[in-house]
């Protein structure tokens, strides 16, 4: 399953339209077993049309997407074993799990859709997976935190036993000293799972993180591509390198404006 | 113009539950203080009482001053007129908070006829004020709708429309969060000619401290309604002292600096949803807590000049 190096996902030129937006235009890559692609680039870029397109939701309008060598069919039918294979975590943890069920019957979903059996030990053992050990099954998904919302999410996506993990935007819609814990857990079940990931952000630091190989979209094109170190050393599309330097400074004596104004020590001691 | 913004033990409330604990602060005119936190730590309900936009349902307690104006205690007219002229609130969803059914430039211009201007001057007033907030050309953008504009452009709509008052505080919550990173860039940029050009008391939230790098003068950062840090932001990047502050700047710079592929430094745990915990709030996520921190709030304390924190660690052993 962790044979490094064949590939696990080939999209050949693929485009995409909606109405007369273009959102894919001749998008081509590879996804190897057990590595991490990194997509990064802004709203409108095409990047979540992208992920749709992996995942099967959305069928394109030009081009093949292949898993393991095997194109993606036409029909709905056709698609149930490789949507067995391809999983997606999705931005907002408030949207995407339905507050009406109990985790058993989130988390159970595509079990159900696959028609695989359904024990609640394997449910359990899921969530633990995910670090939720001990959350009832039969808990409802407002008693829980954004973060703990996600890993519910992932605990989910995982059910099925996924190759590959389709991740749009996992930490966008949480809280900042939580995002680390999601994405730790990310690389965590890579490791013990070989998971393939396809990490979608329009956060480069992040992304730059999370991946072995990095994309750059704008406007629906794919406008430079290559192993992550190397892109980030040496950017050669201009728009990655807008993007490399819009990202906000980390330290102020590193910033683009004027340098921090003194303030008098008096008026900040009084609390 | 120019007076500090002083804010002492404000308190906030909705029926039993406290939002904001005993907050003190001062923004020294024509300074930058960010406020930081994350959701629920009461930074939002921070700004709008001090833009006096809390719902009538808020219980207020504690002082707000503005040099001379009492902030906290305008009422009747003395409160509309003051409002959008002493401290302008530019809001982070942009696009909710402008009407749809009017062009961006009517929207700047009804300020100004409300200040006096005459329907003419008005119009060009807000012209000049679209090209003040980064629109070369104001004349199409003056004549678009909301929908029409892009997310950036209707964020500079916005500050456009809080500078029309000339207030002498602008209070900006979150305002680049929706926006991408170039646009975000844009947005900075614009905020740091405010600093700059017209010397202007800003106030701005943000969770990303790589804003605060690159804005802020001072910077107070908040967890569970408390102020648990306060700092110039040199001091505070350099030596910061609350465990939340030190985990959080530690993750900011991990994220740039570290190494692809290894684990991130991270914080366990989630804000408090609700009440804050008894004791420290941060006491359940905090790796370096003790038994006292459970039981017992920190107070503020000095541990520089101009640098407060609250954590029951400063002085004790470590």
């Amino acid at each position: 399953m962790t044979d490094e190096g064949t590939p696990l996902l080939e999209l050949d030129g693929v485009g995409h339209r909606f109405g007369a937006v273009l959102a894919l235009d001749d998008v081509s890559l590879t996804v190897r077993a057990g590595t991490t692609l990194g997509v990064v680039g802004e709203s409108g870029s095409g990047k979540s049309t992208l992920a749709r397109v992996i995942v099967g939701l959305e069928r394109p309008r030009e081009g093949v997407v292949r898993l393991r060598g095997q194109t993606y069919p036409h029909s709905a039918r056709g698609l149930r074993p490789i949507r067995r294979r391809i999983a997606m975590i999705f931005q907002d943890p408030y949207d995407s799990l339905d507050p009406r069920f109990p985790l058993r019957r989130i988390i159970d979903e595509p079990l159900r859709a696959q028609g695989l059996p359904r024990h609640d030990d394997r449910l359990a053992e899921l969530l633990r997976s995910v670090g939720m050990d001990g959350a009832p099954l039969d808990s409802y998904p407002a008693e829980y935190s954004g973060g703990e919302r996600q890993r519910i999410g992932i605990a989910r996506a995982l059910a099925s036993e996924p190759e590959l993990l389709v991740c749009d935007e996992p930490t966008s819609a949480l809280d900042v000293s939580v995002q680390a814990q999601i994405l730790n857990l990310l690389l965590e079940l890579q490791r013990v799972k070989g998971l393939a990931y396809v990490f979608v952000s329009h956060d480069l630091d992040v992304v730059r993180r999370m991946s072995d190989e990095l994309a750059v979209m704008q406007a629906g094109r794919i406008v430079e591509r290559g192993p992550t170190a190397a892109v980030c050393a040496a950017p050669s599309h201009a728009y990655t390198r807008t993007l490399m330097g819009a990202a906000p400074a980390t330290h102020p004596s590193l910033r683009a404006g004027r340098p921090p104004a003194a303030v008098q020590p008096s008026s900040l001691s009084r609390t | 113009m120019s007076a500090d913004l002083v804010i002492s033990g404000l308190r906030v409330g909705y029926g039993d539950r406290t939002v904001i604990h005993d907050a003190s602060l001062v923004v020294p005119a024509g300074r930058t203080l960010v406020l930081v936190g994350e959701s629920g730590s009461g930074k939002s309900t921070l700004a709008l009482a001090a833009a006096r936009l809390l719902p009538p349902t808020a219980r207020v307690d504690g002082a707000i001053r503005l040099g001379d104006v009492d902030v906290t205690g305008l009422t009747g007219r003395a409160l509309r007129q003051a409002r959008g002229r002493l401290i302008a609130y530019v809001p982070q969803d942009a696009m909710a908070a402008l009407n749809p059914l009017h062009t961006a430039g009517h929207q700047i211009a009804e300020v100004l006829e409300l200040a006096g201007a005459t329907r003419r001057a008005a119009a060009v007033g807000a012209r000049e004020l679209l090209a003040q907030v980064g629109m070369p050309d104001p004349e199409p953008v003056a004549r678009q709708y909301p929908h029409q504009l892009s997310g950036g452009m209707r964020q500079r709509v916005m500050i456009a429309i809080a500078l029309a008052a000339e207030p002498e505080v602008l209070i900006a919550d979150e305002p680049t969060t929706a926006l991408d990173v170039t646009v975000q860039a844009g947005i900075l940029a614009l905020a740091r000619d405010l600093q700059v050009r017209r010397q202007t008391t800003l106030v701005w939230i943000t969770h990303d401290f790589g804003v605060v790098a690159e804005l802020a003068d001072a910077v107070a950062v908040m967890y569970g309604g408390r102020i648990v840090e306060h700092a110039p932001v040199t001091e505070l990047f350099d030596r910061p002292v609350h465990p939340y502050t030190r985990g959080l700047i530690a993750t900011t710079r991990d994220t740039r600096e570290g190494a692809p592929r290894t684990p991130f430094h991270a914080i366990a745990g989630s804000p408090p949803r609700g009440a804050a915990p008894p004791g420290c709030p941060f006491h359940p996520r905090c790796g370096v807590a003790m038994p006292q921190c459970a039981v017992e709030l920190p107070l503020p304390e000095g541990v520089a000049p101009g640098h407060v924190a609250a954590c029951h660690r400063i002085g004790a052993a470590a």
